[in-house]
């Protein structure tokens, strides 16, 4: 029960993108078709949940028994930026045909403040270990199904006649902005 | 480019919110009001000012392939001390910017501004970019969160401007996209 409380919690109720504002330079940058758009939800839903195992164990058995919590922040950085580099690597060697569909999205994800958002919240919602995973994958579904529903309207508004000012990024979020009010017709469900 | 121009072309002109779109994450996330805008904007231009300081000091005995990572570090150790800071002597403001204090260290503004400019300039000149881009970005913020203020609950920075009713989903996640938006909107008037 406590798992589908975690899911529709981090999809529908509390969205990362559309509530938590984290991930927001992806959602921006690259929803403008929806190809690429699930090309970013799978990348974000490789290295999110990695990142999020890896951090917690760090977190459980380096930081806290040696009381150095206050390094949280630089080791979960350092853990996430050689995470995607490795994955990159191993991608490359092991799945040529999955490198060449989450490739070009995988240097963009260290910046992704969703990562290390997740990341550092499954610790401070202590979480354990199956919980974590469970956010963490939930979470990039959200992410996915945001950037998915916001590419179907970008393609939609590239049709549209549009004040000059406003074409591109300013009526894109102003559109988003209406998403963010529709989701906020879920709250109070969990 | 003169230092002057150096530093005022973070407000308007190549304003890092409303015109390069960089850092739209704690832009959204924290201006609920015009203070803890100001509060973020300011925890950021420290974060952005000593780390263009540091790389732009050292940037001659990086290896130029562990840069990224070397910047990284640098801008996450200052993170880490304003992160301390905030804790220790302004509790209520560190609630309320709450996760977004450690994103601090992947908005693309900090690590652009190290990549693109301070490891490439001089001192002097790295410094005034870091404190030109953080204040605009600050600003950006200030006024972003002023606007989702006014409108939402009919103050400024806790000073109650008029009584009554207002539009109070410009306090809560909506406004955020749709304030911003038209703001972009107004800087590509004021930039034509």
């Amino acid at each position: 029960m406590e798992y589908i409380v975690i899911i529709i919690g981090a999809i529908l109720v509390n969205n990362i993108v559309l509530a938590q504002f984290l991930g927001i330079c992806p959602f921006v940058g690259v929803s403008n078709k929806i190809s690429t758009s699930v090309g970013m939800g799978g990348a974000v839903l490789f290295v999110m949940t990695i990142a999020t195992i890896v951090t917690w164990l760090i977190q459980m058995y380096v930081l806290r028994p040696f009381g150095i919590g206050f390094m949280q922040t630089i080791a979960y950085i350092l853990v996430i930026a050689s995470l995607v580099q490795m994955v990159e690597i191993i991608l490359k060697k092991v799945s040529p045909a999955l490198y060449q569909a989450l490739g070009v999205f995988l240097p963009l994800i260290t910046t992704n403040c969703a990562v290390l958002g997740v990341a550092i919240l499954a610790v401070q919602n202590d979480f354990n270990l199956l919980e974590s995973v469970v956010f963490a994958l939930a979470n990039a579904g959200g992410f996915t199904l945001a950037m998915l529903l916001f590419a179907g309207i970008r393609e939609h508004l590239d049709l549209m006649e549009v004040p000059s000012l406003m074409r591109g990024v300013p009526i894109a979020l102003v559109a988003a902005g209406i998403l963010a009010l529709a989701f906020m017709g879920f709250t109070g469900i969990v | 480019m003169n230092q002057m121009q150096n530093f005022t072309k973070g407000f308007i002109k190549e304003n890092p919110v409303f015109v390069m779109l960089l850092g739209l994450c704690p832009a959204l996330g924290v201006t609920t009001s015009a203070f803890n805008g100001l509060g973020m904007g300011l925890a950021t231009t420290f974060v952005l000012v000593m780390s263009n300081l540091v790389v732009s000091l050292i940037k001659n005995f990086i290896p130029d392939k562990v840069r990224i990572p070397s910047f990284i570090v640098i801008i996450a150790s200052f993170v880490t001390i304003v992160e301390l800071v905030m804790q220790g002597f302004l509790p209520a403001l560190f609630e309320q910017l709450g996760l977004f204090i450690p994103l601090i260290v992947v908005n693309c503004l900090v690590l652009g501004r190290a990549e693109a400019f301070a490891s490439k300039k001089s001192l002097p000149v790295a410094i005034v970019d870091g404190l030109g881009m953080g204040l605009g970005f600050a600003f950006a913020l200030t006024v972003l969160g002023g606007v989702r203020e006014i409108l939402g609950s009919g103050a400024i920075f806790d000073i109650d401007l008029m009584p009554g009713d207002f539009m109070l989903v410009f306090v809560l996640a909506p406004g955020a996209f749709i304030g911003l938006g038209y703001l972009v909107a107004i800087s590509r008037k004021l930039n034509k």
